[in-house]
């Protein structure tokens, strides 16, 4: 498996990783997946809710033994605790068995020619001409030189790799959040078909927490708060214990079974996400929703889209920057104009008061949240000129072109 | 005055690699690495970490 040369090495065994490998190997190239891990898919950095449209239109059948509870719409909690809710439509979506779902993804990359090895560590480009050709990778303590015409780094927030090309992956405590997340069982839920969403100041200052049903009493239950404003004592863990703490009614009996952290890229996609012979893929090309911090699906784009690209210019003959580009300008194609409106929805809503917020837990539908989080906000502009009058200002200077 | 971690509490999550400015911090499989000349002790990281587990040391 090593001593040969691959059309592609992708780093990372991620949702981008795996559709990546899978799509190139569906190109009929010859495709190798390294993860530092010794398990791919764990330790899960994730609150696991995905869309089931977005399975659908990856032509992902969704399977019980990973999309392990149906969702059919989400409550939205005002700081003072007055609920919105909002319908997911007709499709609505799933919470994951995020381990199992990455193992999934894999075991579909490898069925149609993927090779993958994990504990393996890719850290170093190796370069000819100006040319990414591979990787260096510690394996069992032994280090490798691993050749390809093309690596795709899909090795996440942390990543190494795609630095080492000069491709700056950093992010910044503005646009960063700081995750915190438990599986516990034993939970009191009303709606185990629902996602619960808790928004405040005090709550999760910028961010929000989340209460992700799994079904039998189990769910994933978590928070986000922006980097900035995480400070001791006031850490992700702090407000995630003590929202835990203020309600018993949920929480009495419940314990947790696993525990999880995690840091969420929720600024603009990186500028440049390929270089020669090189492209930059999910998580650590900042490909996350800035509304919700979702990345599992604009990961998942990102790594077929880049997949379908490298197949191209590998049956092109020509691995260059420019001809790379390409994955970049189809990726912007289909996603820039509505992230860069949700970036501008994301910097208005973070200038709510929590008063402010309680207007809106008044005046929006559950229809009008999830226009919301699809970019659209026009109305929202009309909504807050009617009953609040004095935040149209506001919502005029973020929120208008 | 440079960071260093708490392996007791730090979940190896890797959310601390990517803001460091100077790329001192590197997720292994189950620990962080500082490179300790690299770090310019601007507590970034420290600010940032969910659970608690970065702290300043004295160099």
């Amino acid at each position: 498996m090593m001593n040969r040369e691959y059309d592609v090495i992708v780093v990372g065994a991620g949702p981008a990783g795996s559709m990546a490998a899978k799509t190139v190997a569906e190109g009929k190239h010859s495709v190798l997946v390294l993860d530092k891990k010794q398990e791919i898919g764990t330790p899960k950095r994730c609150a696991e809710g995905i869309n089931a449209r977005v399975l659908a239109s990856l032509d992902i059948k969704p399977d019980p033994r990973w999309a392990i509870n149906n969702i059919r719409g989400a409550v939205c909690y005002s700081p003072s605790g007055n609920s919105v809710n909002t319908d997911l439509g007709a499709m609505g979506g799933y919470v994951l068995e995020r381990k199992i779902f990455e193992k999934h993804l894999a075991t579909q990359a490898i069925k149609k020619g993927a090779r993958y090895m994990v504990k393996t560590n890719a850290r170093k480009v190796l370069k000819e001409n100006g040319f990414v050709k591979g990787v260096k990778a510690d394996y069992m303590g032994e280090e490798l030189e691993l050749k390809s015409r093309i690596v795709i780094a899909a090795d996440g927030v942390d990543s190494k790799i795609a630095r080492d090309v000069g491709i700056d992956t950093k992010n910044v405590l503005e646009d960063y959040h700081s995750g915190f997340q438990y599986e516990m069982a034993g939970l009191k839920l009303e709606e185990e078909d629902k996602l619960h969403i808790y928004f405040g100041e005090k709550i999760a200052p910028k961010g929000y927490v989340w209460i992700f049903p799994k079904g039998d009493s189990v769910a994933n239950v978590g928070i986000g708060i922006l980097g900035k404003l995480s400070s001791d004592g006031n850490r992700a863990i702090d407000y995630l214990d003590r929202f835990i703490g203020s309600h018993p009614e949920i929480f009495q009996n419940a314990s947790p079974i696993e525990i999880n952290a995690g840091g969420v890229p929720m600024g603009s996609p990186l500028e440049d996400m390929v270089d020669n012979g090189f492209m930059v893929v999910g998580d650590a090309a900042h490909h996350v929703n800035p509304i919700h911090g979702g990345g599992i699906s604009l990961a998942m784009e990102a790594g077929m889209i880049a997949g379908q690209v490298a197949s191209e210019a590998l049956d092109r003959g020509d691995v260059s920057k420019k001809s790379l580009q390409e994955y970049q300008r189809r990726w912007e194609d289909k996603f820039d104009t509505k992230l860069k409106k949700l970036m501008k929805l994301r910097y208005f809503l973070e200038k709510i008061t929590d008063k402010e917020f309680e207007i809106f837990a008044e005046t929006l539908s559950g229809d009008d949240i999830m226009k919301l989080t699809e970019s659209k906000y026009k109305f929202l502009i009309r909504i807050l000129a009617k009953n609040a009058p004095h935040m149209a200002p506001l919502a005029k200077k973020f929120l208008s072109k | 005055m440079v960071a260093s971690v708490d392996r007791d509490k730090c979940m190896y999550c890797g959310g601390c690699v990517s803001i460091c400015p100077t790329d001192a911090l590197e997720l292994m499989e189950t620990f962080i690495k500082v490179d300790e000349d690299t770090c310019v002790g601007c507590g970034s990281c420290i600010r940032f970490c969910p659970v608690g587990a970065l702290y300043e040391k004295d160099e």
